[in-house]
Order: C-alpha cells, then structure tokens, then sequence
C-alpha cells in the first residue's frame, strides 16, 4: 500500500494594482491580466476568510452580485468550474466569453461604487511537506480533525487542478487501493468543496471517514 | 526533571486560543526559515498600533527559530514633525512639507543607517514598517538580503507631491506589504497584502471577570440590567459619532430601556475632534443614558470591560481603515454593526457575523432586531468569534509574514514546491 504523504501550503497574496468598476472594464482586464488571478479569483479564494456558507463560488461572481448588482452575470460566472478546464488559460477564454454574452445582451452599463472596485490580485502557493506519512486510510479518522486548512485546501482543493484533473488527493488515494473503498470514494465524490469554509469541509470529511472506518464497524 | 523552557510557553498559550492545528502549521513553515536574520524597524518601541504587533511578533518568530530582532530608529522633534506630516499627506491631507524638515528626515535617517549598519548589512531580511525609517535602504548599498516596506497607512488618496517624494525611495525595495487591495498604490516590485490582526493576549482582548466588568459599569453610573449599545472611537467625523446617537435615539422610541456608550480618546491635541465632541455632546444633552466618555485616557481594560458588558457593539464608520476594533468587539462574541466601509466589510457578513449598515436608521434598525431577536444576537456572536479566530488572530500575521518570506527566498513562481 502506497502511504499517504500529508502536505501542508499557505498562499501569499499579491496585489497587480489593476481594477475594474464595470463589467467591460473586468472583461478588458481579464484578456491580459496575470495567469495567477485567475487561479487566485477562483481558487486562493477558498483559502480567504469566510464564514460558512458562501453564495458564489469565485471572486468575479461575488463582485458582479454584491457590487455590480448584475445577479445575471454573476449566476452564470458562478456556475463555470475550475476544474473542468486543462490549464488557466482556457479557464480565462470561458469567463471572457461569459462576460462578452452578458455585455451582448444588455445595454445597461452598470458601475461599482468607487470604493468597491474588482482588485485583480494573484498569489504564490508554498507547499510543504509535513513529514507526516499515512499507511492505511483508516488513519484519516483521527488525522483530518488535525488537519490545518491549508492541508485541506492542498489535497481537496487544489488537488483537482493537478493531473489527472478533478480528482482530490483522497479520493485518488483511496481509487487505487482497490474496490473495498468504493463505498466512501462515493462519497467523497459527493462533497461539493465550494461553497463552506475549509474549517466546515474539514469536519463534513472527518464524518465521512468516521462514517466509515468507526461507526461502520460498531 | 527538566522545566519547559519559556520560549514555547508563549505558543502554548497562543494554540489555546487560536488552535493547535495554527500553531503546528507556524512551527512547519518557519522549520523552513530556520536560522534566517530577521530585522524590524520601526520608529518606536511603545505607543501606537506597529509597536503593539512588533511587541508579539518578534518573540514569536524568535520561538520559531528565526534569529530576530528589533531595531528602532532614533530621531529628534523635527524628524517627528516631517513624519507626522507624512503620516497625514498620505492618507490624503493636501501638506507642503517645508525643505528644511525633509533634510531633517534624510539626515535622521543617514545617521542611524551608521548606527543600525552591522546588523542591517548583514540581515536575510528586513523589515521597514512606515516611512519613517524608509530612507535606511539607500545609505546600505552592500545589504545582503531582502529588504520589504510594511505601509501600516491607507494610501489609497494619497497627496501626490509627498507620496511622489517618498516612492523615488521606495521602488528600490524587493517588496512592498500593504493591509488591504484598496489601500496600496502601485509599485515596481510585488505588493504583498497582509490584513491586521488583533493580539488575544492582550489587556484589550483578555477574558475579564464579572466583578470586573461591574466596577467599571458601575465607575460610570451605566445600569448592568438595562441593554447597552457602544462605539469605541475617537470623536473623529468619519467615525459618525453623531449618527451614532441618532441611530440609539431612533431605537430607544421601540426599547425605552437602551442604554448608549461612545467611548474616545481625548481630543486635546486635535481642534476639529473638540468641535465634534462639542457637538456629540450637545446632540447627547438631556439625556442621561447617553454617556460620553471622553475625559482623557482609558485603559484597555477599561475599554474592554465596556466592550465585554455591550450588548451589541457599533463602528458606524463612514470612511474608515480596517476598523480593529470591529475585530475586538468580534472577538468578545458581540455582534457588531458597522459602516458599510473599508475593512469593516472584509469582517462583517450580514446575518452571520454582524450587520453592514449605510445610514443612521440603517443602524437603528438592526439594533431593534438584534435587542428582539435575542438567540440570534448570540449566534452571531458565536460565528463573529470565529471568523476572528480563523482569519484575523496574530497568529494568521505571522503566517503571512512567514509565507512571504518564503515566496521571497525562493524565488518568483507562482508555486513553490518545498520539502
């Protein structure tokens, strides 16, 4: 059995100094704006403080609802998933096409108040190691609850935008230690990771595997 | 049997408050810094908000095994005065700072980049926390490591002439941190963002005991049974202090029994906060369960014990930094209702960690609510005490501090891989 090496990142934030106050100004940024925004907008953002349950699940879905007030907009920015997209660029081409529809369709120019412009930022992710090795996926009972959120960001998160893609660190874990698991990879499948906190989705995991390894057996 | 050493009691005791697991992730990420010179480098030792963090972060990297120290600059009135001045023009007040005092600043600053140069020259970073001390890097041509500038000010407006004369220096540093987005201005070199925090450790943030909280209730006549609503501010027009008493006017027609604390520094030293303490007081008169607490200075645990006995706490910012008292009373489990501005936003999330409000009814409002809906007023105290607890704790500075150390040493990717 292959062991589980449990790694541990933090990201730091860095600012581009670029912004956007209407919806064209996000599209005209977004054609050139650094790579890095648009894994941070989407996926760094996890990583930020939140509580619980959010509604949109990137940054320029938040900022078309709560800033622009175009729900419409921002629902089908919400609805594009990360990892069903090979490499950021491409991530890029499907937001800019969303935009341009929703400009196509509307003739209103809605702006954002001053003060609540888009701030393009981007961030550097550090992984570590944490030298910490699993041998069998039981272990995982007592060593999610101790997890840090970066640990649970790495392998659940960010996990899925490395090859093979849409896959988590546990899940693929658990896939190649054959059939007995099949029941939990099920529901790991289940857990949608972007709309709770990471502290929340550290907990609902540590269920899952508690579900099966202690309350199944008892 | 050998006694712990004091280096990891202060951990110890942060993990209890802000979680093993917080603390654990620290003590991985600095294994990787181990050894590194670090150097702070502020303009004073106590008083004021940079001190106060530099006080918890140097020994807490120094447990973490980074050989760190903290240096300060020395300088006269007339340095003070220019830096002041600096202080004021950037966050946006239209000064002419006369040629005298800028080679007062330059000079202040050549002379202690003598002083301070063995230990500057030989650091693997250093960190200039303001503009006061931002002029060492051009006396120390044969630094060795990263230097960072840490801008504690809103620069969002800033007067142009002085943040004009102040960047020519500061775009040769390898780095830049900034509190928010909104705050930073452009640079050659990256803009890191590293939000404050509040110390839970401290006089402001410590857990008091009833006795406690009840002298000091009773020290200023407010009734311990009868619903109290505060603002911690200084009497400052941005701070709202006058909508702040509309607001408790609007709300004591429908919970007569409301009880209302503003709560502020003295203003002798700054003649449009005298005015506006004037008027608070005016707008205040006639009634006695308004109290005005403005004579002079009150402890942190005077303040907190005041924050701990409120039922819900304001911060009716109209412009405002990143509001750490908002942070504060969220610590205690208040709901806290707040100007929709600035850092508040960042903090509160309507109907789960408190209430963004844009006007003096707005606020009155939600105090109606919270003061009716009670359970909820608790629950929001519980999910506000989180939120502070898992993202804007000292320990969550520190992680960024590390982390930006990291990305630094190692590099420009977008991914480091460590380990």
């Amino acid at each position: 059995m292959v062991d589980f090496a449990i790694k541990d990142c933090v990201l730091a934030i860095i600012s581009t100094g670029r912004r956007a106050q209407t919806l064209s100004e996000l599209r005209n940024v977004l054609r050139d704006v650094h790579p890095g925004c648009i894994y941070h907008h989407f996926w760094g953002t996890l990583l930020r403080p939140q509580f619980s349950d959010r509604e949109y699940n990137n940054d320029f879905a938040t900022w078309c609802h709560h800033s622009l007030h175009d729900n419409r907009a921002a629902e089908r920015l919400a609805v594009i998933d990360p990892a069903g997209f090979s490499d950021l660029e491409s991530l890029r081409q499907e937001l800019i096409e969303v935009i341009d529809e929703r400009l196509d369709e509307t003739e209103l120019m809605l702006f954002a108040r001053a003060d609540q412009q888009f701030h393009f930022a981007r961030s550097v992710i550090v992984v570590f190691d944490t030298h910490r090795r699993l041998s069998h996926p039981a272990e995982l009972v007592k060593a999610l609850p101790e997890l840090s959120v970066g640990s649970v960001f790495y392998h659940f998160i960010d996990a899925r935008r490395r090859e093979p893609i849409g896959v988590d660190d546990f899940l693929a874990w658990l896939l190649g230690l054959g059939p007995e698991y099949q029941g939990l990879c099920n529901s790991l499948a289940e857990v949608d990771p972007y709309f709770e906190s990471l502290f929340v989705l550290r907990d609902r995991l540590a269920g899952l595997f508690t579900e099966h390894f202690v309350e199944a057996a008892t | 049997m050998t006694a712990e050493p004091a280096h990891s009691r202060l951990l110890k005791r942060y993990a209890e408050h802000a979680g093993q697991d917080a603390v654990e992730q620290l003590r991985q990420l600095a294994d990787l810094l181990a050894g590194l010179k670090v150097v702070h480098v502020n303009s004073t030792l106590k008083g004021g908000g940079v001190a106060e963090i530099l006080e918890k972060l140097v020994p807490l990297m120094q447990e973490l095994g980074l050989d760190t120290s903290w240096k300060v600059i020395e300088g006269n009135d007339d340095f003070f005065a220019c830096t002041k001045s600096f202080h004021n023009a950037l966050q946006g007040k239209a000064l002419r700072i006369p040629e005298t005092l800028l080679r007062v600043y330059e000079d202040v600053n050549a002379r202690n980049a003598e002083r301070l140069r063995p230990v500057l020259e030989e650091a693997d970073v250093v960190f200039i926390h303001d503009p006061q001390p931002a002029l060492l890097l051009r006396h120390l041509p044969a630094r060795r490591g990263k230097w960072i500038w840490r801008c504690h000010i809103d620069l969002s407006h800033p007067y142009r002439p002085v943040w004009n004369y102040l960047r020519q220096f500061l775009v040769s540093y390898d780095a830049s941190v900034f509190s928010l987005d909104a705050f930073a201005q452009p640079m050659p070199h990256p803009v890191f963002l590293i939000p404050p925090s509040i110390d839970p450790l401290s006089e402001k943030n410590l857990p008091l005991d009833p006795e406690t909280v009840h002298e000091v209730l009773a020290e200023f006549g407010i009734d311990p049974q009868r619903p109290l609503v505060i603002q911690v501010s200084r009497f400052d027009r941005f701070k709202d202090p006058l909508g702040v008493i509309q607001a408790y006017q609007l709300a004591k027609g429908f919970v007569p029994s409301l009880q209302l604390v503003l709560a502020g520094g003295g203003a002798v030293d700054d003649p449009e906060g005298e005015g506006v303490l004037s008027e608070v007081r005016e707008a205040a008169e006639g009634d006695p369960d308004i109290h005005v607490l403005s004579s002079g200075h009150y402890s942190d645990r005077t303040i907190n014990a005041l924050q701990t006995a409120a039922d819900i706490v304001l911060q009716k910012s109209l412009r405002e930094g990143f509001g750490l008292t908002v942070t504060e009373a969220m610590w205690k489990g208040k709901p806290v209702i707040g100007g929709n501005t600035g850092g508040i936003r960042l903090q509160l999330l309507n109907h789960r960690t408190g209430f963004l409000v844009d006007t003096p009814e707005g606020a009155a409002m939600r105090i109606r609510y919270l003061l009716f809906e009670r359970p909820r007023m608790g629950q929001i105290g519980q999910n506000a005490r989180e939120l502070v607890r898992q993202n804007f704790l000292i320990t969550r500075h520190l992680r960024e501090y590390l982390t930006l150390m990291v990305a630094l040493t190692h590099g420009n990717e977008d991914r480091i891989e460590l380990g």
